[in-house]
């Protein structure tokens, strides 16, 4: 019966090298980062206080808590798109990520004055930095889903919600190059409400996207 | 056909060389995994369904082919095909709006044998049994994963027949209300 089918399987064989994957992973991630940075420069615009900032603890930790979840999220992307992948450890990442962020926030508002407390929280763009981060991820989402079609993921819902981590977390890390936000419990909140709503836009479409 | 032990082994060799572009490996993996996979489908889709197995076996073989980059080297190729197979099993139930009639997971695996696997699970199966007693784990032992007859293993224990009946019952109920509440895997 499926005697045409292996001849013509076999004729098509292309050689793919162990490397193949972590690199359409990396490919996929460096293109879509430079999508988003090309979406976010004519848009709003790089903080104007860039080049002070990186003198700056707050800017590091946002460096450091959004490459962290990206360097998570690629991790849990490369283990999602294998069959019988499993989103466990590198969700349980994710969640100390936030956590320790979380704590540092705590630690910046018990150590500054009262007043300051609402800038530190709120700052001056709580209600938009989540829909930011929301619409730089968008590209790198939408090659995220793209590169996970053509991989096995067996479980939908996590591999969506893998490929919308991923692609928070990186949105996020582009969009800390615009945000002028001092505040740990900012990031803690807000950026994380941004990429984990990414990550569950992801979840909820992964059955329909990713099906193979 | 080789032994079903060497299947593992070999079966990596073959696509280990495919993936570096040797098409006669190629075509020979291709050719076990159609049989193999033949069997795996026959053997779940039950009388009404049959009739879809060649479908089902083609649909696989192309997803093992367009997808063969999603398969890590360092890990078994057996459990690689497997999970594949299962996610097509249970595609092809849900478009056919069927409930599964037959186990997914039973014992009667996609190969007839994964040594790694086997033997990470004889260990798990070690450790669990190691919970109850001696002499209930020793038959249990003996029945359910030697395949011996319970009149032998009683004989083996020096316990009468119907009393080796009770506590087979009795450690695998003791098992089952340990292990129930425990957590389940994804």
């Amino acid at each position: 019966m499926s005697d045409d089918l292996i001849d013509r399987l076999t004729d098509d064989l292309k050689p793919v090298s162990a490397m193949s994957y972590p690199a359409l992973l990396g490919g996929a991630l460096i293109v879509g980062a430079i999508l988003a940075t090309s979406l976010m420069v004519p848009w709003i615009g790089l903080r104007f206080d860039l080049a002070a900032a990186t003198g700056t603890f707050v800017f590091w930790a946002k460096f450091g808590y959004t490459l962290a979840l990206t360097v998570l999220g690629l991790w849990a992307f490369a283990r999602l798109g294998r069959p019988g992948g499993r989103l466990r450890w590198p969700l349980a990442g994710v969640f100390g990520v936030i956590a320790l962020t979380g704590l540092g926030g705590i630690i910046q508002i018990m150590t500054s004055a009262p007043e300051d407390v609402r800038q530190l929280v709120l700052g001056g763009s709580a209600l938009v930095c989540p829909f930011y981060i929301i619409v730089l991820s968008a590209p790198i989402l939408a090659i995220s889903v793209m590169v996970m079609r053509r991989l096995a993921p067996t479980n939908l819902p996590a591999a969506g919600f893998a490929a919308g981590l991923l692609s928070g977390a990186a949105g996020s890390f582009v969009y800390a190059f615009h945000c002028g936000e001092s505040g740990l419990p900012f990031v803690a909140l807000w950026y994380s409400t941004g990429i984990l709503a990414v990550a569950l836009l992801g979840a909820a479409t992964g059955r329909w996207l990713m099906r193979w | 056909m080789s032994r079903p032990g060497d299947t593992e082994p070999r079966l990596r060799a073959l696509i280990v060389a495919a993936l570096d572009g040797d098409s006669r490996a190629y075509r020979s993996l291709l050719d076990t995994l159609r049989a193999q996979l033949m069997r795996y489908y026959a053997s779940r889709l039950g009388p009404a369904l049959v009739a879809n197995c060649d479908d089902l076996v083609q649909e696989t073989l192309m997803a093992i082919h367009t997808r063969r980059l999603s398969y890590d080297r360092t890990q078994p190729l057996t459990a690689w095909v497997y999970a594949i197979a299962r996610y097509k099993l249970i595609d092809h139930f849900r478009r056919h709006k069927v409930r599964a009639s037959v186990p997914l997971d039973d014992d009667a695996a996609l190969f007839a044998r994964d040594d790694a696997s086997d033997a990470s699970h004889r260990m798990d199966v070690d450790t669990v049994l190691a919970t109850i007693p001696e002499r209930p784990a020793e038959l249990i032992r003996r029945v359910k994963l030697d395949g011996a007859s319970i009149a032998e293993a009683a004989a083996r224990t020096g316990m009468t027949e119907t009393a080796a009946k009770v506590a087979i019952h009795r450690g695998l109920k003791a098992l089952t209300a340990r292990f129930a509440k425990g957590e389940t895997s994804e």
